[in-house]
């Protein structure tokens, strides 16, 4: 992260590269509509970009209650961007509870705006001050604009007759115009979007966009403090392409319809609602001109359940859920791994266990991928590393789904799900396809028959004559795929169950290291949504000149079969996880290497700087 | 429903090559035998039949039919015949249940099937205990059961399956017997011809934990004395001379039994079954002995909006508005801007 020089306390003579920047309030103040807002601006400016939505599990908190604070975090500037910040240059808050959680992330000089018409006495002690931090001492340490947010959107919305209520419900997009003066931000596709969401009522659109417009012009007019004047930052030096923002959920979404057009198959996309995972339902729902059907089931067993039953009969089944409710589907889904149907099964994970953190991130439920089924019923895992990488994770999870006729776990986490970043939008034609063909052939048919290569099982679909047949829970015969209880069949049909796993890792891409050299003193091993720390530590580091690399495994098993080899060929070997050592511990086991692990659960990402000391620390322990 | 087969098929052509191994004497051997000879009957194509099961001695018999079939995980194949009919609408689903299956471990899914409507028959045979398990009380055995986990009698109340479906918003429930053949087919195949979730309870005999249960109603002498067979249409009469019959007391709402010609009762004095109302057919479905014939029969069947095609329904209206899906269009959907 680069420091806003006037912004910030720290005045350098090098350029401004970087801004952080967090949007606080109530958890009914819009904050998350104002970040989306600005970030899509921001995009549209030209900037690398990445953000952190952050906010309670409560939908509308008591007004004015700390636990209620809603904020929305974006890191936008010249430089590549890999997260949204470990501190903020600028911290806007909406009332004295934004404030008092928040301004610990403000870096010392930074600069604060605050709705000074919400600081009242009832606000202030809810929030556990004495005094008005605007008015004391308290905040001298930073620069402050205090302004009477509330009588400015009053005064700005007077003419459209709206009751008081929703007059002061515009205080969110007075504020978005006065950030967007500050930095040079563009109004139009705001204003566009208003119109668009206010179709229908055309006092609240020309409300609100008079609020932007009257919150833009203050920051023209209105005498600032000295040094607070619109900041140029230079735009940042992307590849060319076509460009959209884009968060996990989306991503996701979007790759499991393209990966159903390149196994030319229907999808039935089956879920239960939960927190972080329910968006992947709504995104999904809106796409019936695809060969998608969704389907809200009564619990979380019933919809991995009727994706079982989609996939018996040639559809693919896809679930969703987050930890507990992938708990539910454990018995399901090693039916599933018996029974060799193809089946994804999607866990945005969040903090716990049990309800834990539904709204924040954390990567605890690896162990539960790889082994939290009962019995030997091994499958594929693989983790998304970024917002974008979603689309092809997701494809992917289809393709060995379908080959393999296995259940494939496809793991993303709270914060890849609602964080957002630029994405150089792929052609999606160049894309291979991978169509399945259902088995039609009647003759000497068994459901047992399966692809000598890949030990896939046959997929023959209900509907087909001369192919009727049974399958089930009760252990199959290797032959005839009848019900058998011989000792030495369940032996075989374990071992090839093992085998058709364990083979898929001849047809996965070999793990590359992203950043440094192949071997050297420490590599700094990450997965999933970690990706970006990581590798904004690992480039700080290198550039100092430090021996360390990044490497970043999406397929988490089977592992990559050359990976072993490549981690044996570091010194040290340090994993950084938001868990307590799930990934070490599988690759001590797998490899006997002595990695390390650093390891993080307060619901929230790593910052940067959290992984350069911990570099810092490992290679002061290197011979 | 499917369209008739250019070839006449038989009993033989729905049994699969697999040794039965139910109890002998089991209720299941004739219901099973009565869908295998049902299914030719109703000219459907083999091919397009689903047969979905759970857990449980009932759950066994998809593996004896010779169609397509699926033996899944206790309680759940409501959820994954749902799935299977979502995903392709021109299969027959049949789910094969019992009273533990389907009302006790999988009653959620049971609830949600039928209040949904999806389109399949739903056969849920019930003895009134625990058979795969050996013998403990199930959610229909009655208070006083003794069981090895009830050993001084079970003091649950037990649940009344017609009654529940009907509260679900089930729009077809039927029930029957498994050794009515007749009866059986009959309502089965109504259950067919239904559109959307059909309910059927057979009573059915476990020779080892609960054997005779149902004896008083199988009972050549007892039987017509002891149960109603209810017909759309036709007076609520039974008893083996049809000398009695079933009357509502509109003082106080419920049926009673009456004998004909005692006080000048006549037929006409008699209810008439009308399978349409709700009302009735719970009034109908909770009769139990000594006091009541049980019911057996179509207790209530009354169409309405079917899942399956209300979601296609759905579907095809928005298709008709809308291009079909493009992934690069929808990439590129919003805001999108191009860096040089």
């Amino acid at each position: 992260m680069t420091v806003l020089g006037d912004v910030g306390s720290r005045n350098t003579d090098t350029p401004v590269q970087g801004v952080v920047i967090r949007f606080a309030g109530d958890s009914g103040d819009g904050m998350q509509l104002t970040g989306t807002n600005f970030t899509q601006a921001t995009a549209l400016y030209g900037h690398d970009l990445a953000t952190f939505p952050d906010f309670p599990a409560e939908i509308r908190a008591p007004a004015g209650a700390t636990f209620g604070v809603s904020a929305y975090q974006i890191y936008f500037g010249s430089d590549d961007v890999t997260t949204a910040g470990d501190e903020l240059d600028v911290l806007v808050v909406m009332n004295p509870a934004a404030l008092v959680t928040n301004l610990q992330d403000l870096v010392e000089g930074g600069l604060i705006i605050a709705d000074s018409g919400a600081f009242t006495a009832k606000n202030l002690t809810k929030a556990g001050y004495e005094a008005n931090p605007l008015e004391d001492e308290s905040l001298d340490g930073y620069r402050v604009i205090d302004i009477d947010v509330t009588k400015q959107v009053l005064e700005a919305v007077k003419p459209f007759g709206l009751s008081k209520k929703n007059s002061i419900r515009c205080k969110n997009m007075w504020t978005l115009g006065l950030i967007m003066w500050l930095f040079d931000r563009d109004r139009t596709e705001t204003i566009n979007g208003l119109n668009r969401k206010f179709a229908a009522k055309p006092a609240m659109a020309e409300a609100n966009i008079a609020a932007i417009n009257a919150g833009h012009a203050y920051g023209e007019t209105a005498e600032l403090p000295a040094g607070v004047e619109v900041y140029k930052i230079p735009k940042a030096d992307l590849p060319a392409g076509v460009y959209r923002n884009v968060n996990g959920t989306e991503a996701l979404a979007w790759g499991l319809l393209a990966g159903g057009q390149l196994a030319d198959l229907d999808i039935l996309f089956a879920s239960y609602p939960i927190t972080p995972a329910t968006a992947l339902l709504h995104a999904l729902s809106n796409h019936k001109e695809f060969d998608v059907m969704t389907f809200q089931a009564e619990d979380e067993i019933a919809a991995v359940c009727a994706a079982i039953g989609a996939s018996f009969a040639g559809t693919l089944g896809v679930t969703s859920s987050s930890g507990p409710g992938i708990s539910l589907k454990g018995e399901a889904i090693s039916l599933c791994s018996a029974v060799e149907l193809p089946l994804v099964v999607v866990n945005t994970q969040r903090g716990g266990p049990s309800t834990g953190l539904p709204t924040k991130t954390e990567q605890s439920d690896l162990n539960q991928a790889l082994f939290g089924r009962h019995a030997d019923a091994s499958m594929p895992v693989i983790a998304a590393a970024t917002p974008a990488d979603c689309f092809d994770i997701a494809i992917e999870a289809v393709r060995l789904a379908t080959k393999y006729m296995t259940p494939v776990i496809v793991l993303s986490d709270g914060y890849l799900a609602n964080a957002s970043e630029p994405w150089n939008l792929p052609d999606f034609h160049q894309y291979e396809p991978f169509p399945v063909n259902y088995h039609a052939d009647a003759e000497g048919f068994t459901p047992a028959k399966r692809d000598p290569l890949t030990l896939a099982r046959v997929w023959a679909k209900p509907g087909t004559a001369g192919l009727e047949h049974r399958i089930g829970g009760i252990e199959r015969d290797s032959e005839t795929g009848d019900i058998c209880y011989e000792p030495a069949n369940h032996q075989k049909m374990t071992d090839i169950r093992k085998a058709k796993i364990d083979g898929i890792a001849g047809d996965i891409p070999a793990q590359q290291v992203i950043l440094g050299n192949p071997g050297g003193k420490l590599a700094l091993v990450g997965w999933g949504s970690t990706f970006g720390p990581i590798h904004g530590a690992v480039r700080r580091a290198s550039e100092q000149g430090r021996d360390v690399s990044h490497i970043h495994v999406r397929y988490m098993w089977p592992l990559p079969a050359n990976l072993g080899e490549l981690l044996a060929s570091y010194e040290r070997v340090l994993i950084p996880e938001m868990n307590t050592g799930q990934f070490v511990n599988l690759v001590r086991s797998q490899y006997l290497i002595d990695a390390k692990g650093l390891n993080k659960v307060s619901g929230r990402p790593f910052k940067i700087s959290e992984i350069e000391q911990a570099i810092e620390s490992e290679l002061e322990r290197c011979p | 429903m499917s369209v008739v087969t250019d070839r006449k098929l038989s009993v033989k052509d729905y049994a699969s090559d697999q040794e039965v191994r139910w109890c002998p004497g089991c209720g299941d051997y004739a219901i099973l035998k009565t869908i295998q000879k049902l299914l030719p009957e109703l000219g459907v194509k083999k091919e397009n039949q689903v047969f979905i099961s759970g857990i449980g001695c009932s759950s066994r018999l998809p593996y004896y039919m010779d169609t397509f079939g699926f033996h899944t995980i206790h309680g759940r194949a409501p959820a994954v015949a749902t799935g299977v009919r979502l995903a392709n609408p021109d299969l027959d689903v049949w789910v094969i249940t019992g009273d533990g299956d389907g009302l006790s471990i999988g009653g959620n899914h049971m609830i949600h099937a039928l209040r949904r409507n999806v389109n399949m028959q739903i056969i849920l045979f019930n003895n009134e205990i625990y058979g795969l398990t050996k013998g403990q009380a199930s959610p229909t055995s009655k208070v006083g059961t003794i069981s090895p986990s009830t050993p001084d009698g079970s003091v649950d109340m037990p649940i009344s399956p017609c009654g529940l479906a009907l509260g679900a918003g089930a729009r077809f429930v039927g029930r029957s017997i498994d050794t009515e053949m007749k009866q059986l087919s009959a309502v089965i195949s109504r259950g067919y011809l239904h559109d959307g979730s059909s309910f059927i309870e057979i009573y059915q005999n476990c020779p080892v934990y609960n054997d005779g249960n149902f004896d008083y109603l199988k009972d050549k002498k007892l039987a017509a004395d002891a149960q109603v067979v209810v017909e759309h249409g036709k007076p609520l009469l039974f008893g083996k001379a049809r000398d009695k019959g079933l009357r509502l007391n509109r003082d106080n709402f419920r049926l009673e039994v009456l004998n004909l010609g005692d006080d000048g009762v006549s037929e006409e004095d008699i209810l008439i079954h009308d399978e349409t109302n709700k009302g009735l057919g719970l009034l109908l479905c909770e009769m139990t002995a000594p006091d009541f014939p049980v019911a057996v029969g179509v207790i209530y069947c009354n169409p309405g909006s079917a899942y399956v095609q209300d979601v296609y329904k759905q579907r095809i209206d928005i298709r008709s508005n809308k291009s079909k899906g493009d992934i690069n269009k929808l990439l590129q959907s919003g805001n999108t801007w191009t860096v040089k």
